[in-house]
């Protein structure tokens, strides 16, 4: 008998073009409560999916009760007893909830399938659970917070010694969260070991017995929960070398406020969101994942209804309920999904360059092929776009110069406002400085840029405010003396301060 | 690179060269096939599907479907017919056939884009309302005896065929609709990615009308030179012209998901499948086996396009991730280029 549930050694992962794990090791006790923390992107859910069986490490070990195992998919995970109750819960809507809770097992007598014994054990422990619905009803008519007990009963039932949960309280409704904190406990007092990822310091210090950091891929620490402190968790998550990172900010002198949102909601997204952009300058808009960053910049293009508030440019309101009437008050919209809202894939990088300025090709009753030409190629130059001519279709280009693309097909509109929700997603860093000293040259001409990011340094170095979101609210509105990752992670986890 | 610009540049002629081709073969296979009275006949019975084509293409293009283009034909050909009957106005008569053809093609359009269901299921029942409206119409009975109204269906104008007249100046009028507008452009975009198009400030919805409404167009002069060149209104005709329709565009490197397809190349798939008919007719083969032969050719064509793309796809990821864009491991899935070659 081994005094570690799940002991984890030099787990390392690549991707493509970067390392998600590098050298990884923990261990996670028996009925113990192992909460990771970590900011986006720093490979906490690449080390739950290798746990998980879904990614294979490149290297390392992992044990389980002391024994090394090879975990190849979710399946031989659960039989070596660790179970994973994910971020978005996956289950099949139409499976009634005896299916659901044999799905992937499903128990054999002669050759056929035992509905018996499905039936039977599904509601004896939908008892113990003190769920009190019928087996036969359907998940789709179900809460979330009601399949996620399903889920975790499911797991417990099929005998899960370490179970995963991925933010399981980002779905659910706060008094929810209360009987799932019990469960925990519950289950943690059984001698289960339950490892918790969250982003809410919170939760973590009143459920966690010991304490993980992840950042960019290395564990810096891993402690019990009692030697460390909130904000020593925070300095931990962002405490990178800032020194190597250098933006190619300039001082601009800015203009008369260009555009100004006031008291933006919609329903269950976000809430009474206020900002002012002046010309020439860049203002951040941080947050967490699902705090509601890009829901706010998707409804004041008009991609998504909103169910209050005003838009102004230039002091004038503006109705934006489509992008076309976004677009045309001078408002652009780049989305951090770059295939979905933004690539036509098939079409050439020209095409694609010129969509949004059609009216000035298309004049005169027929397109003019040399103006559209020279609209492309001075951008085409300008952003060093690397393809073999512009009539490239875009998707076999890089991502880095998609991107590129589709800021000459903002600037070929030529907008007095630009929403920029994560530029430099997915790009690598040569390209990334490339953008950075577009925005540059944007705020220089005297327009207005909100910048969405999830990399706090990029939001730091670029911009002249930032505006802090957190579960659909705004929380802070930072000055270049308040800059700081802690300032900001501070904000962007704290939900309750707010009024 | 340069061998994959060869490749892009075969697959993008690959069509024409077919098409060459089978006209040389065809040539060979009959002395008949040559002559001026033939190629004529081949251009005059393609017509009608070609014209259908273009409007196939126009809404495959933009993401969209017509099933009911071969019921709306006949209901358009015979309405036309009997206006015609009623008030020997040749004018009158063409108006009503086009309007019928598009009224029928923005019932289409508002299901389509405002009500957002699916085109193929509500060209699918337009495609029985509209072939049960011109039974209704007509009782069932073929309308006889149209006079002068053959003239657009079996006229020339000089030597030349009024039916292939009208087709060579719907190629112009298409080909420009598609490549020298805002609506054409507009159209490759929506069916190449509608979030984004929206996204760049197309009206999409709009879109999605006038791509309808010029289909409606289409399919009304296709039903006009139909009923014309039979000498009869047929309520009967038309059945799996819809089919023929898709395949033309098809064939001639329109893909199936959207925002891809030029009007040559619907041209070109529209006459390869005339002069094979054609010459299959000439030397004497079966209309049972030429049905075989066409299905083969619809098949191979589409099995060629894909797998010659997914060539061009595994290239183009190699490319992306050598140029390292790394895979994000936090959040979402991305969705890599390998996405393009699922959607094939």
């Amino acid at each position: 008998m081994s005094d570690t549930a799940l002991s984890i050694r030099g787990i390392s992962k690549s991707f493509p073009g970067v390392k998600a794990l590098d050298d990884v090791s923990f261990d996670v006790r028996p009925g113990s409560v192992h909460a990771f923390c970590g900011e986006n992107g720093a490979g906490k859910s690449t080390l739950m999916k290798i746990i998980n069986g879904i990614y294979q490490p490149d290297t390392g070990t992992i044990r389980i009760r002391g024994e090394e195992v090879r975990i190849k998919n979710p399946i031989e995970a659960r039989a070596h007893g660790v179970a994973m109750i994910s971020q978005e819960l996956n289950y099949v809507p139409e499976m009634t909830i005896a299916e659901s809770f044999f799905l992937g097992r499903l128990p054999v007598k002669h050759g056929r399938v035992n509905w018996g014994f499905i039936r039977s054990e599904a509601s004896r422990v939908l008892k113990e659970e003190g769920l009190n619905f019928s087996i036969n009803r359907r998940l789709s008519t179900l809460t979330v917070s009601e399949i996620q007990t399903l889920e975790i009963a499911r797991a417990v039932y099929h005998s899960a010694d370490v179970l995963i949960m991925d933010e399981p309280t980002s779905a659910i409704a706060h008094k929810e969260v209360e009987s799932l904190f019990e469960k925990i406990r519950a289950l943690r007092a059984e001698g289960k070991s339950i490892i918790y990822i969250s982003h809410k310091m919170d939760e973590v210090f009143e459920l966690a017995d010991d304490i993980s950091v992840l950042r960019d891929g290395t564990v810096v620490s891993s402690q019990p929960a009692r030697d460390i402190t909130s904000a020593g968790v925070i300095a931990q998550m962002v405490g990178r070398d800032l020194d190597h990172q250098s933006y190619p900010k300039e001082a601009v002198s800015l203009g008369d406020t260009v555009f100004r949102a006031s008291g933006l909601s919609s329903e269950h997204t976000f809430e009474d969101i206020s900002f002012d952009i002046r010309a020439g300058e860049i203002v951040g808009l941080a947050g967490l994942i699902g705090a509601g960053r890009s829901e706010v910049v998707r409804a004041v293009f008009g991609l998504d209804p909103l169910d209050a508030g005003t838009v102004e440019v230039n002091g004038v309101a503006v109705k934006t309920t489509t992008p076309k009437q976004a677009i045309g008050h001078g408002i652009a919209m780049l989305s951090e999904d770059r295939r979905l809202v933004g690539i036509i894939p098939k079409l050439s990088i020209k095409k694609n360059a010129t969509l949004a300025s059609l009216n000035k090709v298309f004049r005169g009753g027929f397109a003019r092929t040399r103006v559209e030409e020279k609209l492309v190629d001075a951008y085409f130059k300008k952003m060093n776009v690397k393809a073999p001519s512009n009539e490239t279709r875009i998707e076999s280009l890089s991502g880095g110069n998609q991107q590129k693309v589709l800021l000459a097909r903002w600037l070929i509109a030529d907008p007095k406002v630009m929403l920029l929700d994560e530029p430099t997603r997915g790009i690598d860093v040569g390209a990334k400085f490339e953008i950075y000293k577009i925005m540059t040259e944007l705020a220089r001409q005297g327009r207005g840029i909100l910048m969405i990011s999830s990399e706090l340094p990029e939001l730091i170095g670029m911009c002249d405010r930032i505006f802090v979101m957190s579960a659909g609210r705004l929380t802070a509105e930072l000055t270049p003396d308040q800059f700081s990752q802690e300032t900001i992670l501070k904000y962007a986890m704290n939900e309750i301060e707010v009024a | 690179m340069p061998s994959k610009l060869k490749n892009f540049e075969l697959s993008r002629y690959s069509i024409f060269i077919i098409l060459v081709v089978v006209f040389v073969a065809a040539s060979f296979l009959s002395p008949n096939f040559l002559s001026g009275d033939n190629m004529f006949n081949v251009l005059r019975q393609v017509a009608v599907i070609t014209i259908l084509a273009y409007g196939a293409m126009t809404l495959i293009i933009g993401g969209m479907i017509d099933l009911s283009a071969g019921a709306v034909m006949a209901f358009a050909g015979v309405a036309s017919v009997i206006v015609y009957k009623s008030s020997n106005n040749m004018l009158l008569a063409v108006l009503v056939g086009i309007a019928v053809g598009v009224a029928c093609n923005l019932v289409n359009a508002f299901l389509v884009a405002t009500l957002r269901t699916p085109a193929f299921i509500v060209t699918l029942g337009m495609m029985l309302m509209a072939r049960g409206a011109v039974l209704e119409l007509t009782q069932g009975q073929n309308v006889l005896q149209l006079g002068d109204f053959i003239l657009i269906g079996q006229g020339n104008l000089g030597w030349m065929p009024i039916p292939v007249l009208i087709l060579i100046v719907i190629t112009a009028v298409i080909w420009y609709l598609m490549n020298q507008t805002r609506y054409g452009r507009s159209v490759y975009a929506v069916g190449g990615n509608e979030e984004a198009a929206r996204a760049a400030g197309i009206a999409v919805e709009r879109v999605k009308y006038q791509a309808f409404l010029v289909n409606g167009v289409l399919v009304g002069i296709a039903g006009v030179i139909f009923m014309s060149r039979v000498n009869a209104g047929l309520p009967n005709a038309g059945i799996g012209y819809e089919l023929q329709a898709i395949t033309a565009p098809i064939i001639g490197g329109t893909s199936f998901s959207g925002g891809v397809g030029t009007v040559f190349g619907t041209l070109a798939g529209a006459l390869i499948v005339g002069v094979l008919g054609n010459i299959m007719n000439l030397v004497g083969v079966g209309s049972y086996i030429q049905q075989i032969v066409m299905g083969l050719i619809i098949v191979v064509a589409v099995a060629y396009d894909v797998f010659s793309k997914r060539g061009k796809a595994k290239t183009t990821i190699l490319k992306s991730t050598s140029k390292g864009e790394p895979k994000p491991p936090e959040g979402k899935a991305p969705a890599t280029s390998g996405a393009s070659t699922l959607e094939q």
